[in-house]
């Protein structure tokens, strides 16, 4: 199939993704060649079968109610790329 | 010096940790040209051989003490930067470190750098690097294989002993298989996730590269345990390396999976397996011919299951609270695209935009669920051949290490390379690969794979293996074994 570029333009804005528009049709054309692969899903015979979305035992553990992480909030602020005053900073979203 | 020599010399006193530190920081420097290393870590290292001989002169032993080693640049190391091969984490100095660094540091093993890799572990050749392709010992104009491809190339060099690596469809075992040496991924829920950099969370599993499979096991044994802070960690019985040891072959059922071993494999790779295969008969071990049918949708189920994961793991990044982070954006939609664009390589955002399309409404159901359901009919075809079989045995990969740039061009050829390998992720099944033998003068991996939770037997099928077979002694031309 052929990947449309309205569709890659709705995927890329969905996963916050820019493709440039000279990369546009190599990207699409790469996707329509994995998708390709895709196809052959619909010949495996799983109609009757559940959905299998993790290989072991499902259910999530509980841990004990108890405080186990020591505050590292200088460490993460360190890391950040815009911080001040204990808050990270991003372009102003409400004029 | 394979991991098991140098552990009897630094016992006996013949050489030192800090001799063995500088032995390996050496290696790393003459074999630079492999570009399978982005951080050494020289300093820390040469400290922590000073650390480990003075524990020794003080009578202690750690598994690893004085053992220098690598690590896959996807676990995080407190203070020393780790990339995941990614610009949009080329300034990331972690916080914190992953819980296998935590217990190999324990063990006393010396890390002395961080091994190139594919970006976010996404590629089977170590092209997708934001560093540049790490290069094959073998052939340096050939791919380590990947994503774990420094890793590889780093214990085909005999740079370290054993080095980390990871593996959600094949990232240990086909570096290994390209590099002639012996790989491990081991069940999943075995090594803790915990500061490993996510791509597919349900596949990713953390693992060694090592020369043989005793190197690799007692490597594995250390990283390997519960851990509280991996939901998907499991508390499984330890893995027994001394009944793996003393297995016999005799009386073992292998299963030859007619899938593995069929069409597009290379005749060179076909003719090793055969070999290996009748060693393993002759010592005792009955080849049995199986089918695992559902194998054929295995690379369209990985290749709709991985990306989806990694859509939503990837999410995190957004040039706000640690990576790359876009110069002057003009609002906040901005900031989090183009950090994005920036910071992630053609390769991952292919994979970003593949999982996104797979889960965005109206394709879920014939792509995501439905690769799922393919998933399950996997899983319940090697449960059934398990049932006849003890271990299941094929190529590792259906060629020798390629070209570099010879797949580039075509991606599609690039995932369907992967055909032997993803599937024994999608089951969570334990693996490893093991050198058996050479095609065009290249190394060619035998895998092996068994039921969850029986590392043992497949570290004792690949040491009997080793025992009567040189293969994993082979040293690439111009390194010194």
């Amino acid at each position: 199939m052929t990947f449309p570029t309205s569709t890659l333009h709705h995927i890329a804005q969905l996963a916050r993704l820019r493709i440039e528009p000279e990369h546009e049709a190599a990207m699409a054309a790469e996707m329509s060649a994995v998708l390709g692969l895709f196809e052959q899903l619909a010949k495996a015979p799983v109609d009757a079968l559940e959905p299998l979305s993790h290989p072991g035992d499902p259910t999530l553990r509980l841990r004990a109610d108890t405080v186990t992480e020591l505050d590292a909030r200088d460490d993460f602020e360190r890391i950040a790329p815009s911080m001040m005053g204990g808050y990270y900073l991003v372009p102003k979203v409400i004029e | 010096m394979s991991l098991l020599s140098l552990l009897a010399a630094l016992d006996d006193g013949s050489t030192s940790a800090r001799a063995a530190t500088e032995n390996a920081l050496d290696r790393a420097a003459r074999h630079v040209d492999l570009n399978a290393l982005i951080t050494i870590a020289a300093d820390a290292a040469r400290a922590a051989g000073d650390v480990a001989d003075a524990a020794r002169a003080s009578g202690a032993r750690g598994a690893l003490l004085g053992v220098p080693f690598a690590h896959k640049d996807v676990f995080c190391t407190r203070d020393i930067l780790s990339t995941a091969g990614s610009k949009m984490l080329a300034n990331f100095v972690p916080p914190y470190s992953a819980t296998i660094h935590d217990k190999l540091q324990a063990a006393g093993a010396v890390l002395i750098g961080k091994a190139n890799m594919d970006e976010f572990a996404m590629g089977s050749s170590n092209e997708h690097s934001h560093f540049g392709a790490a290069r094959n010992p073998w052939d340096r104009s050939r791919v380590p294989g990947g994503s774990s491809g420094g890793s590889a190339a780093l214990v085909a060099a005999r740079v370290v002993p054993f080095a980390t690596a990871s593996d959600t469809g094949g990232s240990i075992r086909q570096p290994a298989a390209l590099c002639g040496v012996t790989g491990i991924k081991p069940t999943y829920g075995r090594v803790s996730r915990y500061g490993m950099i996510a791509y597919a969370s349900s596949l990713d599993q953390a693992g060694v590269i090592a020369t043989s499979a005793h190197d690799a096991a007692i490597a594995l044994n250390v990283i390997a345990g519960f851990d509280p802070r991996d939901p998907t960690s499991v508390d499984a019985p330890p893995i027994d390396i001394d009944g793996a040891l003393a297995m016999s072959l005799a009386g073992l059922r292998i299963g030859r999976p007619r899938q593995w071993c069929g069409a597009g494999i290379d005749a060179g790779v076909a003719n090793a397996i055969d070999a290996a295969l009748a060693v393993y008969a002759a010592r005792g071990a009955r080849i049995v011919d199986v089918d695992l049918p559902s194998s054929e949708h295995a690379i369209a189920a990985y290749y709709v299951i991985a990306p989806a994961e990694a859509s939503s793991n990837l999410a995190r990044f957004d040039g706000v609270r640690y990576g790359h982070r876009c110069a002057n954006p003009k609002d906040l939609a901005d900031l989090y695209t183009r950090s994005r664009e920036e910071g992630f390589g053609h390769e991952v955002q292919k994979r970003i935009l593949t999982g996104t399309y797979v889960l965005s409404a109206g394709y879920y159901d014939a792509y995501y669920h439905r690769a799922l359901k393919v998933r399950r009919l996997i899983a319940e075809d090697f449960a059934r051949v398990f049932g006849e079989v003890d271990v299941i045995a094929g190529p590792t990969s259906p060629s020798v290490a390629f070209k570099l740039g010879e797949k580039l061009a075509d991606p599609v050829a690039m995932y369907l390379a992967d055909i032997n390998t993803v599937s024994v992720n999608l089951a969570g099944l334990p693996a490893l690969s093991i050198p058996c033998g050479f095609s065009e003068g290249l190394p060619v991996g035998l895998q092996l794979c068994a039921p969850w939770w029986q590392e043992s037997r497949l570290i004792g099928a690949a040491h009997a293996f080793q025992q009567v077979t040189d293969w994993h002694r082979a040293v690439p031309g111009g390194i010194e074994s």
